[in-house]
């Protein structure tokens, strides 16, 4: 499942985690009767916050965790630093099993490894901006000038210059949550713990963080579990999209195969209002040259507009307005498939199964 | 015993479990334990005595001033011009109530410093552990609650009359807002900002030094102002041990029914209240609500630091 067949920085393996203080008896009753949520509600009086959770994280990765509120998304990426104990279930990071970790150990871990951004800011109000960008280095031991130096760097990379010795109260919430960002990578580690960073923000500023975001993340080929319950968002900067449901993975995989492969309802009802116009490409709905001149006889392509495989059903639409033909989709100066007008249209409602209808 | 009937209606009259002699055992026990005690009385007595005489070298106009300075920098002007009046009119209160005021003072403080030794490991403790504060709750509702003339007569047994004596009756009423409020500012720190602090790894000992009680200082400053009010409250009862000072003065006026030493000793403390209750709030206050965020920007240190940067 690891992406694009990389090393697993971040390997979860049926991770579980049921609240409460009959926590140990009620997963036994789990693993062995197969209960499920409500029965553990009702008969150990616990809750389930994670049930079986198994996925990778490849290097330089961004994987988002998308689900509804009370969906498990914090509890879960909260194993991934130990802030939470598994009752059940492994977490490796790097090939290290976390919860094989001694308290020094997990500490380095924590403040060298991983940098993470909380839902709720979780700034320091006592403490400027400075000192909360440099706090994982001051609890290491670091020289003032380092951690100064890392710090400013990391202050520079969120547009935040020149409020280093401010206070987070004198911030707005989106320069806040820029701090929070600046404290996650102010160390430089290699993986980032991103909780619902830009939930509680605007439209306009949501947007140019993300874009910040994504362009650090590239830059500094950080491995990032990237939590959202907002799919616009996991589509946008997601290389792979987990959809969460009651504490379970329902799905995992890319943005495109979410979205024209939804595994249930669940995951069904989430796309449906999905944009499938940038998601999916001219390679997923083509047919074959051979299939279309077998339908429609021999014909002339050097007129119609020409396309490349990768392409986005918006890229079609533009090259198809301006004309009557069908797109010809070409990989290496070679027609390889035909879009018909029809099967554009049913790319765009999230149809792509054209090659089978087309072949009957 | 044997000559009082055992009655089902009124049991209580009938059995003696002899709890009142058993602490009369307290009085055999420090005989016994002399050597033990009188070191440690006598190291307490010279941190007392030392304060007091420190205290009552200065001359009180240079007191006075260093008080003011004090004010000034904890809580601001307007602090700084009421205790400067206070202190004026207390000087004035009759020729000796300035030296009176000042060993009062020193039992005060030494038993501030040792509320606050005592206290805020404590509080620490009581605000990590439920176990902890709830077995320390009764405890401290015993020690606000129970009159101070029933733990007077054992720590005079114990330790015999005298400041040291005072200073430990003093403690005992005046220590449970400390752990109180101690163990309510460290419940009261946002767990969120703790969380953080151990993500970014830090370990218990410094999300307690960097966190947990910096976010805590002004609900354990008010803890701190609480033990001042109530060591002042104390010090008329402390005096009957023979602590000397204000309280001292009230009671001898109370015994020759003399109003008008009365009033000089009862109006020093309530002055000395007054003063020490505003410098301690002001020291409570953040730096946000006074406009600066630091204490060292303003007051008098402000004022000379910015001249020494203006050079
Ligand atoms: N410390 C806890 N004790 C008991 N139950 C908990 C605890 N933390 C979380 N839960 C439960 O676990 C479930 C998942 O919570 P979680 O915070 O992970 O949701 P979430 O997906 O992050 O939601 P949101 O989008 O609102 O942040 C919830 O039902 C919650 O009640
Ligand atoms: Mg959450």
């Amino acid at each position: 499942m690891t992406g694009a067949g990389q090393e697993a920085v971040i390997d979860c393996r049926n991770l579980w985690k049921i609240f409460g203080r009959r926590a140990d008896e009620a997963m036994k009753a789990v693993q062995k009767q197969g209960l499920g949520k409500i029965e553990v509600r009702d008969q150990f009086d616990c809750v389930v916050g994670v049930q079986d959770a198994t996925f990778t994280v490849g290097r330089g990765e961004i994987f988002c965790i998308m689900g509804l509120s009370g969906s498990g998304k914090s509890t879960l990426i909260r194993h991934v630093n130990r802030l939470i104990e598994p009752t059940s279930g492994q977490l490796f990071i790097e090939g290290q099993d976390v919860n094989q970790l001694s308290a020094r150990q997990l500490r380095e871990v924590r403040a060298e490894k991983i940098g993470m951004v909380f839902q709720n800011m979780a700034l320091m109000p006592h403490r400027t901006v400075l000192e909360n960008v440099s706090f994982s280095q001051e609890v290491r031991g670091h020289s003032l000038r380092e951690r100064r130096e890392n710090a400013l760097r990391a202050i520079d990379a969120v547009d935040l210059n020149g409020w280093d010795q401010k206070y987070p109260d004198e911030l707005s919430g989106g320069m806040q949550q820029r701090v929070g960002l600046a404290r996650a990578i102010a160390a430089d580690p290699s993986i980032l713990l991103m909780d619902e960073p830009f939930s509680a923000l605007d439209p306009l500023i949501r947007r140019q963080l993300q874009d910040k975001f994504m362009s650090l993340s590239a830059e500094m080929k950080k491995t990032t579990l990237f939590i959202t319950h907002d799919l616009d968002e996991a589509i946008r900067i997601g290389h792979r999209i987990a959809i969460m449901k009651d504490g379970a993975l329902v799905q995992v995989g890319t943005p495109e195969d979410i979205v024209t492969n939804p595994a249930d309802d669940y995951v069904a009802d989430f796309v449906a209002g999905i944009s499938k116009l940038e998601l999916i490409s001219a390679g997923k709905i083509m047919e074959p040259v051979a299939v279309f001149e077998k339908r429609e006889g021999p014909v002339d392509l050097s007129t119609w507009p020409e396309a490349h495989p990768d392409h986005s059903l918006d890229d079609l639409v533009n090259l198809s307005i301006a004309t009557q033909h069908p797109v010809v989709v070409k990989a290496n100066g070679h027609p390889i498939g035909i879009v018909t007008k029809n099967a554009l249209l049913r790319g765009i409602k999230g149809e792509v199964d054209v090659m089978n209808t087309a072949a009957e | 015993m044997a000559e009082t009937q055992f009655s089902i209606l009124d049991p209580f009259s009938s059995v003696d479990l002899g709890l009142a002699q058993s602490a009369d055992g307290v009085k055999q026990w420090a005989i016994d334990n002399r050597g033990v005690i009188q070191p440690i009385k006598n190291f307490f007595n010279d941190m007392i005595v030392g304060i007091d005489t420190a205290l009552n070298a200065v001359p009180p106009m240079i007191m006075l001033l260093i008080m003011v300075l004090i004010a000034w920098q904890a809580g601001g002007r307007r602090v700084a011009i009421l205790v400067a009046v206070c202190m004026f009119a207390l000087g004035f209160l009759s020729p000796n109530a300035w030296g009176l005021a000042m060993t009062t003072l020193a039992i005060v403080i030494s038993a501030v410093i040792l509320c606050f030794i005592i206290g805020l490991p404590l509080g620490i403790l009581a605000g990590k552990n439920d176990r902890f504060e709830a077995g320390i709750r009764p405890v401290l509702d015993t020690m606000q609650t129970i009159p101070a003339f029933v733990y007077l007569v054992p720590v005079v047994m114990l330790i015999g009359i005298g400041n040291v004596s005072g200073v430990i009756v003093t403690i005992i009423f005046a220590l449970p807002p400390l752990i109180r409020l101690t163990s309510l500012g460290i419940r009261g720190v946002n767990p969120s900002v703790v969380e953080a602090a151990r993500a970014f790894g830090a370990n218990p000992r410094q999300i307690l030094f960097k966190v947990e009680l910096p976010l805590a200082t002004p609900t354990i400053l008010a803890g701190v102002n609480q033990t001042i009010m109530l060591s002042l409250s104390m010090v008329v009862i402390a005096s009957m041990i023979s602590v000397k000072g204000l309280g001292n003065e009230v009671l001898r006026a109370m015994g020759r029914l003399d109003a008008g030493k009365a009033l000089v000793g009862g109006l020093g403390i309530v002055i000395l209240a007054v003063v020490l209750d505003r410098i301690t709030q002001g020291m409570g206050q953040s730096g946000r609500e006074r406009g600066h965020r630091h204490w060292w920007q303003g007051g008098p240190v402000g004022a000379v630091l910015r001249l020494a940067g203006k050079n």
